[in-house]
């Protein structure tokens, strides 16, 4: 079941149309990325699931029926442009965010207390914020989105400008939050976290999406059939020994093997493969080459473009 | 509605826990005392005897003023017209003038000076005249009660019924005996008094509302908040609550400098004043604050000097439109412009880029202030007429007018566009406020803002 989705949103800002028609939607329990290039739309989208802005035209459902205002205590949100008020306490101002996401003030003394001691930074309750490293200044940002226990978490380029420490943080976190149940957007152009995160994607571009889906189906819809073969030397030439439907991609040398890559046609397997090459050497491996969603990005994207 | 008091509270409390504000509100009330006891002080210090003519045209107080160490006393046998004349022309230092009463008791005076009355001769002049009038109902209540048909009354009644205070008011002669204070000057105090207190008010604490919306901005937290709580809510909680800071800091100014103002003055005077004057504080319930208690009170005290003229002055002053209105172009004024000032504040990324806003948001505030000295001298000419109409100008305007007096059907005409205005200010800042809040590192122009307010 979709925990929360968007059919056919509209936006425009004066001239400047910042999303046409799009629709996603975002099974509970799972972790949905939302790609595409800077100044896409992504953060349109964000604000108007967060209700920060009203979209022109389409609607929006969460929990099966349509999103109302006082949904946003049950959404967590961390901005792309986060900060926190420099002269408050970090206890207080944190008390306040959360009161302002509907808990009461004990509730949320309460659980402050746990992640705090669970951060191991129980000691900086009482220190302004300005004192804080940028790093600590993260951690509690992160607590402050996630302390109301939302059902639907949606973090915008949640790893940009965190340093590596905290952005592994942050991934066990989404991890830590997935399995407890939770429902998360996040918006990133850094394909190398939607791999190692995500399970749905919808891919925006100047406003329209242009792909969306189970990641793992995305990339075996993407994939060649494109295998990288490493074998010892024998002297022949790699094109003499294989069909014309073979299309030989690149050749180098890795220390004594040598490397290729291949393109099979359609109706061909990698065994069809080995059976060509081993009578002539020896094989050390055979990988197929599975499309990065940045190989898939740039592909559709330049694709679409070039539609246009 | 439980979001925006969150908000209000918050507001509330960061500012008035500030350094800032708590030594703001130490050095006011020091620098408004000072400018009060000064003069007294100087007033008080110096004695010399002072010879003061009485005229009793009642013949109650006759041979009742005594002569003390530095006052003399000497009853002229002429009418206040010559002796106001002749006053110029000789050594005494006052002229005392209680005018006939034809029913009621005397509880008016006039004192005439060429110069400052020294405190000290009027409280004595107040305490003769009280006393003689409370001991002529005493003697009348207890005839009433020697009478066959007397109705029993309690005592404290009895006490209570007697007490009498007398409004001694003095009057500034030059020396050929024209009076040189009329109530226009009172009212020019009044008019500039109040134009300038909401002048103030609306300057300071509106770009106190700008800067705590930079600092929102700059700091990023607002689109964490604004995920939490609709944008006007933020904005119109922040308003509110610089507001109260600013109710805060003035209740507590006005206390402060009252507090001050007694002690000094009673370690001056003698014990009558700080008898009055301390009497009165026990009665002001503690902790309220009514401004129109302040002025209220005033004329039973008449603590300082030059309160007397005032008090006179102020019988002719539509009080209940004076204060009524003074708290609404005040309320009012402050919310339009705080929250134009609020979107200057969403618009901009730091407040070094706030001038070319600021100066045309102002420029009504500066003319206003400006031309306040033509308005007191025509206040009902056009100009005073139309800038007191204008939202922009008018919770100054107006309230330099009021004290002069001005047709009901205007303070209300201009009360109704005033909330016009903010009406429709608030409207349109409320939608640059909440473009510019989520818009980063752009420098923002008139074009763009006039775009914002399409969206």
């Amino acid at each position: 079941m979709d925990l929360f989705s968007a059919s056919h949103i509209t936006k425009q800002f004066a001239a400047h149309k910042a999303l046409n028609e799009v629709s996603i939607a975002v099974p509970e329990g799972s972790i949905f990325g939302l790609l595409g290039p800077n100044g896409a739309g992504k953060t349109t989208l964000i604000r108007i699931i967060n209700q920060i802005i009203a979209p022109d035209a389409g609607e929006l459902f969460f929990q099966g029926r349509k999103l109302l205002p006082q949904d946003v205590e049950q959404i967590g949100y961390l901005p792309e442009e986060r900060g926190l008020y420099k002269k408050m306490k970090v206890g207080e101002q944190a008390l306040y965010l959360a009161q302002l996401k509907g808990l009461s003030r004990q509730e949320a003394g309460k659980r402050l207390t746990y992640w705090f001691s669970n951060f191991g930074i129980t000691s900086w309750w009482n220190r302004k914020v300005e004192e804080l490293s940028k790093g600590m200044q993260q951690k509690v940002q992160f607590i402050i989105t996630v302390i109301h226990q939302p059902r639907l978490l949606i973090f915008d380029e949640p790893f940009s400008g965190f340093d590596p420490i905290n952005v592994n943080l942050l991934k066990e976190e989404i991890l830590n939050l997935k399995a407890a149940g939770s429902t998360i957007i996040f918006s990133t152009h850094n394909m190398a976290s939607v791999e190692e995160l995500c399970d749905h994607i919808a891919l925006i571009n100047n406003a329209r999406k242009i792909l969306d889906g189970n990641v793992k189906a995305i990339k075996k819809q993407y994939s060649t059939n494109t295998f990288e073969v490493r074998f010892n030397t024998f002297g022949q030439d790699l094109r003499a020994l294989l069909p014309g439907s073979f299309e030989i991609l690149e050749t180098g040398m890795d220390e004594a093997l040598r490397i290729a890559r291949i393109r099979l046609p359609e109706d061909a397997g990698p065994n069809d493969l080995l059976a060509l090459l081993m009578p002539h050497a020896t094989i050390h491996s055979l990988n197929e080459i599975i499309p990065s969603m940045n190989d898939i990005f740039i592909r559709v994207v330049t694709e679409k473009e070039a539609a246009l | 509605m439980k979001k925006i008091l969150l908000i209000i509270r918050r507001e509330y409390l960061t500012r008035v826990k500030k350094r800032s504000f708590i030594i703001m509100t130490i050095l006011g009330p020091l620098l408004m005392a000072g400018i009060v006891i000064v003069p007294i002080y100087i007033a008080t210090t110096t004695n010399e005897t002072k010879q003061i003519g009485v005229i009793d045209e009642t013949g109650f107080f006759y041979q009742k003023f005594k002569d003390s160490d530095n006052i003399r006393f000497h009853y002229l046998e002429t009418t206040i017209w010559s002796a106001k004349e002749t006053f110029g022309n000789s050594d005494d230092y006052a002229l005392l003038y209680i005018p006939k009463t034809e029913i009621a008791l005397p509880t008016n005076a006039i004192l005439y000076a060429g110069t400052q009355v020294n405190i000290n001769v009027k409280s004595y002049i107040r305490n003769v005249m009280s006393k003689r009038i409370e001991d002529l109902k005493l003697e009348a209540q207890l005839r009433d009660l020697t009478r066959e048909d007397a109705t029993p009354i309690d005592v404290n009644d009895l006490l209570r019924s007697i007490k009498t205070s007398v409004d001694l008011s003095t009057i500034k002669i030059g020396p050929d005996g024209q009076e040189e204070k009329s109530y226009t000057e009172v009212s020019m105090v009044l008019a500039f008094f109040g134009a300038i207190l909401i002048y103030f008010f609306i300057f300071m604490f509106g770009s106190q509302v700008m800067r705590g919306v930079i600092e929102e901005k700059t700091s990023r937290i607002v689109e964490v908040i604004i995920s939490s709580v609709k944008p006007f809510q933020l904005m119109m909680g922040k308003i509110v609550g610089v507001a109260l800071v600013g109710l805060t800091q003035f209740a507590l100014w006005v206390v402060l400098t009252f507090i001050i103002i007694t002690a000094v003055t009673s370690t001056f005077t003698g014990t009558t004043l700080s008898e009055t004057t301390t009497q009165q504080m026990m009665e002001s319930p503690a902790g309220s604050f009514d401004p129109g208690q302040v002025i209220r009170m005033a004329p039973e005290s008449q603590p300082e000097e030059g309160v007397n003229e005032v008090m006179a002055a102020i019988n002719s002053i539509d009080f209940p439109v004076m204060i009524g209105s003074f708290l609404f172009f005040f309320l009012f004024g402050y919310l339009m412009y705080a929250a134009l000032f609020a979107a200057i504040g969403g618009a901009v990324d730091s407040e070094a880029d706030t001038q070319q806003f600021i100066l045309p948001l102002t420029a009504p505030l500066i003319l206003a202030i400006v031309v306040a000295q033509f308005i007191v001298q025509e206040p009902n000419g056009p100009m005073a007429f139309w800038l007191s109409l204008v939202p922009f100008t008018s919770p100054v305007v107006m309230m330099i007018r009021i004290p002069f007096g001005v047709p009901y059907y205007e303070v209300a005409l201009s009360m109704a566009l005033l909330l016009l205005g903010f009406l429709v200010t608030t409207w349109l800042a409320a939608k640059i406020y909440r473009t510019g809040i989520l818009m980063y590192g752009k420098k923002i122009s008139y074009k763009e803002l006039w775009k914002w307010l399409k969206y």
